[in-house]
């Protein structure tokens, strides 16, 4: 028995968080005295995954598996997982990812928890702790199967290199066409953009921007950062924004490193949604702003006034520190 | 057109959130429960289809006696009849199969689940009951048509969107965007009225095992005071997101 990660990969380059779940099912590999082994479909370089400790690739080239496809990506992950006799399989938590794990869960008759935040607490029960209500709580989670599904959280972990030196070799899972009854038609994503998911830094706007026309200073601070940006609810609402950058609790979670939020309240669903960010930073003209209470860093004052200050500050900051 | 929507009955978003029984339990003592968010969207949307396309609604609880209240708001928002697996819903697995029952019973051709609950947070039913019984699935479900035996379906992907085509039956994992939160519905006397009139069949639930246990809660340790930056010094900020929170 292994343990198996799936390590997710886009444009053959692997994600930043297939060397996440790599790095922390190392951990867990050491924990259960057990070896790592990742499967990579249409992949990168797998010598990249050794960086952060797996010992075997299983590497699949299928031209049918271009694009993404939960179904038949589960039916593929599932027979690597039986193939190596893997009791405990880890996925990360990108839309792709919590997609597909469910499924993965079935084939494998196995307890699945999401939104994990650390190593399991006991090997023996397993136990893991995940969020729950929204990131207002965490729950301990005991997972009695054979074998076992963990979803990671983004961010939870972190990247540990530990190094390994993979080796690797073909796998050829067999698809039937009943995999592929959904079928993709059109892609429209951002490629010149940190999409929310992937983003350490995410910077986010609320009403007290006043209007669509004053997000020039919030996307050219993101850029400074490397930063995504993000709104809340009701920015898109009135359609200041696109639904896509809407955090929340309805929008999108986000657990980034640092999450900067500008003229944002704080209103209890949008706390829900961003709390799992690690670091807050607030600036908001309204000392009451609810967002405070939940801040580490924060700023009373007009936005029009600071960020500018700040973007300016991050570019010295930048340059002295390049 | 068939569809069934299933409904998670979880506590409000503004609700207290308190454990008992030495933290093994959610404290629902003073909690108002309400539709899942996630499941008010897909069900908004299964209402269109029922005006314009004479779909036919029905939508399923897995819980005790204490949420059939969601479920009859759901019945006054305009679903026909409810079904309730009376069983307690232990873990997502074990609820996927209960569903899973009621889905092929029922026969429907479009299930539409909320991507996930905001109490759990497991984001697992409706890819379990679609690799359960077998039928299409997609997730984060942001726009759904469906024209004969054919639904297009756009679904958020991390940095954009993807549509594609797939044939019924089809489950579909739902969030805002099918439909906005401004065309959610208010039940309206008539159909607070209605609604007691609609069935709302009991079943048992199937033996089945449970996959996971929640066995602890734990709140989140509090945070400490906000450190407050004076609004004419921004270095400092940056200085103390470098040296102390080390983030950037």
């Amino acid at each position: 028995m292994s343990i198996l990660v799936y390590t997710e990969s886009e444009g053959q380059k692997f994600k930043k968080a297939a060397f996440e779940v790599a790095s922390y099912a190392k951990e867990v590999a050491a924990m259960l005295g057990t070896t790592v082994t990742a499967v990579s479909i249409n992949g990168g370089d797998s010598s990249e995954l050794g960086a952060y400790g797996v010992d075997k690739v299983l590497e699949i080239k299928n031209d049918k598996l271009s694009t993404f496809n939960a179904k038949a990506y589960a039916d593929a992950i599932k027979q690597a997982a039986v193939q190596e006799g893997a009791k405990v399989v880890v996925v990360s938590s990108t839309a792709d990812s919590k997609f597909l794990a469910p499924l993965l869960a079935v084939h494998l008759n196995a307890g699945y928890a999401s939104n994990v935040v650390g190593l399991p607490e006991s090997a023996s029960p397993f136990k893991v702790k995940r969020t729950a209500f929204t990131n207002k709580a965490f729950n301990v989670t005991e997972i009695p199967t054979d074998v076992k599904v963990i979803g990671l959280s983004n961010n939870a972990f972190g990247l540990k290199e530990n190094a390994a030196s993979a080796t690797s070799e073909a796998f050829d899972p067999s698809l039937s066409d009943d995999d592929f009854g959904v079928q993709v038609t059109a892609v429209d994503k951002a490629t010149d953009k940190v999409s929310i998911a992937d983003a350490e830094i995410v910077v986010s706007g609320g009403r007290g921007l006043k209007g669509p026309e004053n997000w020039g200073m919030i996307e050219e601070l993101a850029e400074v950062l490397g930063a995504a940006t993000a709104c809340s609810k009701p920015v898109s609402d009135m359609g200041w924004r696109p639904h896509s950058e809407h955090v929340g609790q309805t929008g999108k979670p986000v657990a980034s490193n640092l999450y900067i939020a500008i003229g944002v309240s704080g209103a209890i669903q949008h706390l829900a949604g961003i709390n799992a960010s690690k670091v807050k930073v607030v600036i908001n003209n309204d000392p009451e702003a609810p967002f405070f209470k939940a801040a580490d860093y924060g700023i009373v004052g007009d936005a029009f006034e600071v960020v500018p200050k700040l973007i300016e500050k991050l570019k010295e900051f930048k340059s002295n520190n390049a | 057109m068939k569809i069934l929507v299933c409904i998670s009955h979880v506590p409000d978003t503004t609700s207290k959130i308190n454990f008992t029984d030495g933290d093994t339990k959610f404290d629902t003592n003073g909690v108002q429960f309400v539709i899942n968010p996630n499941d008010e969207f897909g069900l908004t949307r299964a209402m269109w289809f029922k005006e314009k396309q004479g779909a036919s609604v029905d939508v399923a609880n897995v819980g005790g006696p204490e949420t059939e209240p969601t479920l009859r708001k759901a019945l006054a928002i305009g679903a026909d009849n409810a079904i309730r697996v009376n069983t307690e819903a232990t873990d997502g697995f074990y609820v996927a199969r209960q569903l899973a029952k009621v889905i092929q019973d029922g026969g429907y051709d479009l299930v539409i689940a909320g991507r996930e609950s905001i109490d759990y947070n497991g984001g697992m039913v409706p890819g379990m009951i679609s690799a359960l019984t077998g039928a299409n699935f997609v997730n984060t479900c942001i726009g759904l048509e469906v024209e004969g035996d054919t639904a297009t379906v756009t679904r958020e992907i991390d940095g954009g969107k993807e549509t594609s085509t797939a044939k019924l039956p089809l489950i579909v994992g739902g969030q805002k965007g099918l439909v906005e939160e401004s065309d959610l519905r208010i039940p309206n006397m008539r159909g607070i009225m209605m609604a007691r009139k609609k069935p709302l069949t009991v079943v048992e639930p199937i033996e089945a095992d449970q996959e996971t246990k929640a066995v602890q809660f734990q709140k989140p340790t509090p945070k400490g005071e906000v450190t407050l930056v004076d609004p004419d010094n921004v270095d400092q900020l940056v200085a103390l997101l470098h040296n102390e929170a080390k983030v950037i």
